[in-house]
């Protein structure tokens, strides 16, 4: 039984795992190649979440949906959901220098949670949206957890190849050049408010795949899944921790920090009942004391950015300093 | 090929640029002389398209350029270097050099997962491309480098090179020569010569060198307090008493 529990506990935090790595690449798209500053990875986790549960879920009487669509379906229409809400988003908002946009989107990610919030029709307000399907839920419960794993998996691979070769084209390398130096980029004839514009729906529409990913995990997705410190603080840490400009770097990040992050939860659970309650601040505090260290003594994170060009030379003695 | 008629800059009350007018003729080499901060690197700004000037028009090719942007003015044929060298510090050299190129395959998202055979064949000739400019510029070993990590004179070169990585027709040198070596700056006046000579480039040359602006330019223009003072050849130029007055000075007299 204790073995179990384990598995099942292995599980659960693997399935975490390659959802938060989708996001943390979806945000490597933007901050690692591009160097926008988004911090409102919560507002498109939610739209493409909310997008799939009512496109997936089976009909409701007192709001709009459920369309009860193959969770495919669902999944596309997700990323599409969230592409379609950062256009107007980055139009506006990415002729802001990085830390306006920062603030920005942070109050992006605050109106789309109050809107659902307190909307009925569509997204049943504070109540949310239950009873998603899952693909492979109908097996029995360790099955299932271990089928939507493989599933999970596959997309994260498939994705990680899909972004990984954009980083290596020509796309890649105009992007990181628009972020090195951008007068330089203009002058060198590089539309610097289109490609960021780009970037920008890009990694949002990965972060709402990752969204989708999310409640049909769960099986339903209410307003308190939308957490800033949960789906924007903590996926900038993993960014940061494993890497920006990496996507190996992204992924790594995304498993230390969730593993740091869900083992300190077991272990405050375990307190007192009375100190639980308190404990909880003090994973918010480690949490922070990582990025202190990490931006003190590791900057460039624990997978700093490669080296591109021609990949068939080898790298020289002093590429590694 | 370029006319530039009453270019005004204000920065905040201070006029940076105060009614500039003259011709660039196809195939020249327009030396831009004078005092620091005559204006010529706004001058450079505005044409540009780095900067919108206050009033004035900007013709390119028989065509009103004034208000247009930097990367649009670029996929015209105008190409700029900067005074303080804009390299990309976290790609490498060579990357520096490939990214230049303007309208690649590999630069549509969809291209690069559904096309990827074609991407690769372009990028095999753009590569080709800036090896060959890295080894005329001397810096094929440092290829692989972070641009970030090179000296001041080598991230000069790079911008030199940049402007050789795409089919120029006007190209806006800004003090090209500042820290670079003396025999590489001797190659470096051929390499311009060939590339006007062969290649049709336009130049207009930001330069305190003035044994480059002799060998190269013609006409000299002299600018000072943001407005030109003279326009003429190098000789007349330099014998100019208000040139001599506002920027050569002394020196002239005792290097000549």
């Amino acid at each position: 039984m204790e073995i179990l529990g384990l598995v099942n506990y292995a599980l659960f935090m693997a399935i975490f795992i390659a959802i938060y790595a989708l996001l943390a690449l979806g945000l490597n798209i933007q901050w690692g190649f591009a160097g926008l500053f988004n911090a409102g990875i919560a507002g498109f986790f939610a739209v493409g979440a909310y997008t799939s549960a009512i496109l997936t879920s089976p009909a409701a009487a007192d709001r709009i949906g459920g369309f009860e669509l193959p969770f495919v379906a669902g999944w596309i229409g997700a990323m599409c959901a969230a592409a379609l809400v950062a256009w107007p988003i980055g139009k506006i908002c990415l002729r802001f220098r990085s830390d306006y946009l920062a603030i920005a989107s942070i109050g992006i990610a605050e109106i789309i949670r109050l809107v659902i919030k307190s909307e009925p029709v569509l997204t049943n307000g504070a109540r949310g949206i239950s009873s998603i399907p899952r693909p492979a839920g109908d097996l029995g419960y360790m099955e299932s957890q271990a089928a939507y794993l493989v599933i999970v998996l596959a997309v994260l691979v498939a994705v990680y190849f899909l972004v990984e070769r954009q980083f290596n084209a020509p796309w890649g390398r105009m992007m990181r050049a628009i972020r090195d130096n951008e007068p330089a980029a203009r002058a060198m004839g590089k539309n610097v408010e289109y490609r960021r514009l780009e970037a920008f729906i890009f990694g949002s529409a990965l972060m709402g795949l990752g969204g989708a990913l999310f409640a049909h995990f769960n099986r339903s997705i209410t307003p308190e899944a939308i957490d800033p410190m949960v789906a924007t603080f903590l996926v900038w840490i993993m960014l940061i921790l494993g890497g920006s400009g990496n996507n190996r770097g992204a992924i790594l990040g995304a498993a230390v920090v969730w593993i740091i992050w869900s083992v300190s939860e077991i272990a405050t659970d375990r307190l007192p009942h009375e100190y639980a309650v308190q404990a909880k601040y003090i994973r918010l505090f480690l949490i922070g004391l990582m990025l202190q260290l990490v931006l003190r003594f590791r900057p460039e994170g624990l997978l700093p950015e490669p080296l591109r060009g021609d990949r068939r030379a080898a790298p020289t003695e002093r590429d590694r300093s | 090929m370029l006319e530039l008629d009453g270019l005004v800059m204000n920065f905040d009350g201070f006029r940076a640029v105060d009614g500039c007018s003259f011709r660039v003729g196809e195939g020249s080499i327009t030396g831009l002389i004078g005092p620091n901060g005559a204006g010529k690197t706004t001058l450079f700004n505005l044409i540009a398209g780095a900067l919108q000037p206050t009033s004035g028009t900007i013709r390119f090719l028989g065509e009103d350029v004034t208000a247009l942007a930097s990367h649009q003015l670029f996929h015209k044929g105008l190409v700029r270097t900067f005074q303080i060298p804009h390299e990309f510090h976290k790609l490498t050299v060579l990357e520096n050099l490939m990214m230049v190129p303007p309208s690649q395959p590999g630069e549509n998202l969809l291209a690069n997962w559904f096309s990827w055979r074609r991407v690769s064949s372009v990028e095999t000739e753009v590569e080709r491309k800036a090896y060959e400019t890295l080894g005329f510029l001397e810096l094929t070993h440092v290829a692989h480098e972070r641009a970030g990590n090179l000296s001041g004179g080598q991230k000069k070169l790079l911008e030199l090179g940049r402007t050789m990585m795409t089919d120029a027709r006007l190209v806006l040198l800004d003090e090209p020569a500042a820290g670079v070596n003396r025999t590489l700056l001797r190659k470096l006046e051929t390499k311009i010569e060939i590339l006007n000579r062969e290649r049709g480039y336009t130049f207009i040359l930001i330069e305190h060198d003035m044994e480059m602006i002799e060998k190269l330019c013609d006409p000299v223009i002299c600018m000072a307090e943001g407005k030109v003072l003279i326009e003429g050849d190098f000789h007349a130029v330099r014998s100019n008493p208000q040139v001599l007055e506002a920027y050569l000075g002394e020196t002239a007299g005792g290097a000549a």
